[in-house]
């Protein structure tokens, strides 16, 4: 297959990239079994969390974290007939086209794979925290007692060996589906249309548009709801696209330091 | 946490969609002590360039001190500390920390070398080259943290863009003047009391315009550590300023000069715990 420039990969430097692989996470299929979570934590061997009850209905989990790389959200809606109606959705990072936690690590050891997702090399890792503020999904942490930041690899080491990710595999309604991100996109947008016209005029993709903030995100989701709702952004935005605005501003301020020293040196002459 | 969760700005169980920052002390700490050292360097270029040798050895020192201070602070802030080396791997325009670095890297040996030969006599024309090298990254140094900050997804720093380096560079110049003003004798530093003056006015106003641009976001710029900071800095601004080079003042310029100090400081604890704020209360 021919690498189309749109792809990161290519971006990055990759002279051989594998098309851009991604997760459609249709959260309208998710039956909130948190065998994704599970098996991210099993296969990826992540410590285990505080076994802790959050009162957030059966979502224990709270967040993603450094050890917790899928998270199922739990939402109950009152309906106007006085029922309930759930939302289920597993969060994962969202592996960005244009990665603010990329773009500002600054040991070189996050970076984009072959395959286009962005990926923290341990063994690299100095644990200096930038990438955290950076992300606009709040995905990024540091762990407690390892000192390095840790995140979804999109099951690096499955993809180099032409397996699916470990979320994916261990999903049994296919609310998690992995592939090229292309196909991926065209099913969402036939899928979106299919569960509006079957009753959810709210249902909307969530970062399946290559024009949003971050450049559109490799993982996108169909959702019931606002963003908001499921505890995702409206808005994300990469902040380095402002990078040539700050740097200017920087400037424009070193330049009046360097005045105000001069002016208060030479202020006291005649 | 503190606000009362409305139904449409609770969000997700009221859970924050930001990871706050995990920077400790360290961070604020050197924010201080890296706008002290690159303002203090650009000090004492100039002072060598009009003549004013006492106040030249005085903010060449506070350069060199503050300088010192610097890297230990950064590394002590790493998860992994002993790591540290690995900011050298790459060079990023993308990442205003891996500029920091490169420019930490020229810009501390350059502040210490161009000291110590001057207390050692040696070298002088070493001592000169190294000073330029100092005094002209200095500026760099007050400034790139801001950008560091404003580069992150959180709203009371991201939202401050334009503003903060001029908060940055209006601090740092404010403390190395201070700084200078303690390390000079009196009527040597009328430069460096004039140089506190400025910078505690442009402090303020960037504060200021800062607070304007943030609209809603800006009460996470509201705090104790930042009423103090401004407080300690007009403060200390005034009292240097009246304390001129009059030996029967030196108390008061002395103090004048302290408090500006403990300003600056103040004034990066608050922008750091004003960006925590804001991340903590994002939906």
């Amino acid at each position: 297959m021919k690498p189309d420039a749109a792809n990161p990969a290519v971006g990055a430097g990759h002279v051989n990239p594998r098309p851009r692989m991604g997760f459609f996470t249709d959260t309208s299929v998710c039956i909130g079994c948190k065998a994704c979570e599970v098996a991210c934590k099993e296969w990826n061997q992540l410590p285990a969390g505080k076994l802790d009850f959050l009162a957030m209905s059966y979502d224990n989990t709270g967040a993603l974290g450094a050890s917790t790389w899928r998270h199922v959200a739990f939402v109950e809606q009152p309906t106007p007939a006085g029922g309930v109606r759930w939302l289920m959705s597993s969060d994962v990072c969202k592996h960005c086209t244009e990665a603010a936690c990329l773009d500002v690590c600054p040991t070189g050891a996050l970076f984009r794979t072959e395959f286009a997702t962005v990926v923290v090399q341990p063994d690299v890792c100095n644990g200096c925290g930038y990438c955290v503020p950076a992300c606009p999904f709040g995905v990024l942490d540091q762990r407690a007692g390892d000192g390095r930041v840790w995140k979804c690899t999109l099951c690096y080491d499955r993809l180099r060996d032409d397996q699916e990710p470990a979320c994916a595999k261990a999903c049994p309604t296919s609310s998690i589906q992995f592939g090229p991100l292309d196909e991926l996109r065209a099913r969402a947008r036939h899928r979106v249309g299919a569960v509006r016209a079957a009753g959810e005029p709210a249902a909307r993709l969530y970062g399946a548009d290559a024009g949003d903030g971050v450049g559109g995100a490799g993982a996108f989701f169909l959702l019931l709801d606002e963003p908001a709702v499921y505890g995702l952004p409206a808005d994300p935005t990469t902040s380095t696209r402002d990078l040539p605005s700050m740097w200017r501003a920087a400037a424009g301020a070193a330049a009046a330091l360097a005045a105000a020293t001069a002016a208060a040196l030479l202020g006291g002459r005649r | 946490m503190n606000a009362a969760p409305s139904a449409a700005g609770a969000g997700y169980y009221g859970r924050p969609v930001l990871k706050a920052p995990v920077w400790k002390w360290e961070i604020p700490a050197y924010f201080f002590t890296g706008g002290l050292a690159g303002a203090s360097a650009t000090l004492a270029l100039g002072a060598r360039a009009t003549g004013n040798p006492a106040l030249r050895r005085g903010a060449a020192a506070a350069a060199a001190a503050a300088a010192a201070l610097s890297p230990p602070l950064l590394i002590a802030d790493l998860g992994r500390p002993a790591r540290f080396a690995n900011m050298w791997r790459v060079a990023k325009i993308t990442s205003p920390m891996s500029v920091g670095t490169w420019v930490l890297t020229a810009f501390a040996p350059a502040a210490v070398g161009a000291a110590v030969c001057e207390w050692r006599g040696r070298l002088p024309r070493s001592a000169r080259l190294l000073e330029v090298v100092a005094g002209g990254l200095g500026p760099v140094m007050a400034t790139y943290t801001a950008v560091l900050l404003a580069d992150t997804a959180v709203p009371a720093w991201h939202g401050a863009r334009r503003q903060l380096p001029l908060v940055f560079a209006s601090t740092a110049a404010a403390s190395a003047g201070a700084a200078a003003a303690l390390l000079t004798p009196a009527c040597a530093a009328a430069p460096a009391r004039r140089l506190v003056v400025l910078g505690v006015s442009g402090a303020v106003a960037a504060s200021r315009a800062m607070d304007r641009t943030l609209g809603a976001q800006a009460v996470h710029h509201r705090s104790p550590e930042a009423t103090a900071a401004t407080v300690a800095l007009v403060a200390g601004a005034g009292a240097v300023a009246f304390a001129g080079c009059r030996p029967r003042r030196r108390v008061v310029g002395v103090v004048g000069a302290a408090l500006t100090l403990v300003g600056a400081a103040l004034e990066r604890v608050a922008v750091t715990q004003a960006g925590r704020r804001s991340a903590l209360a994002s939906r």
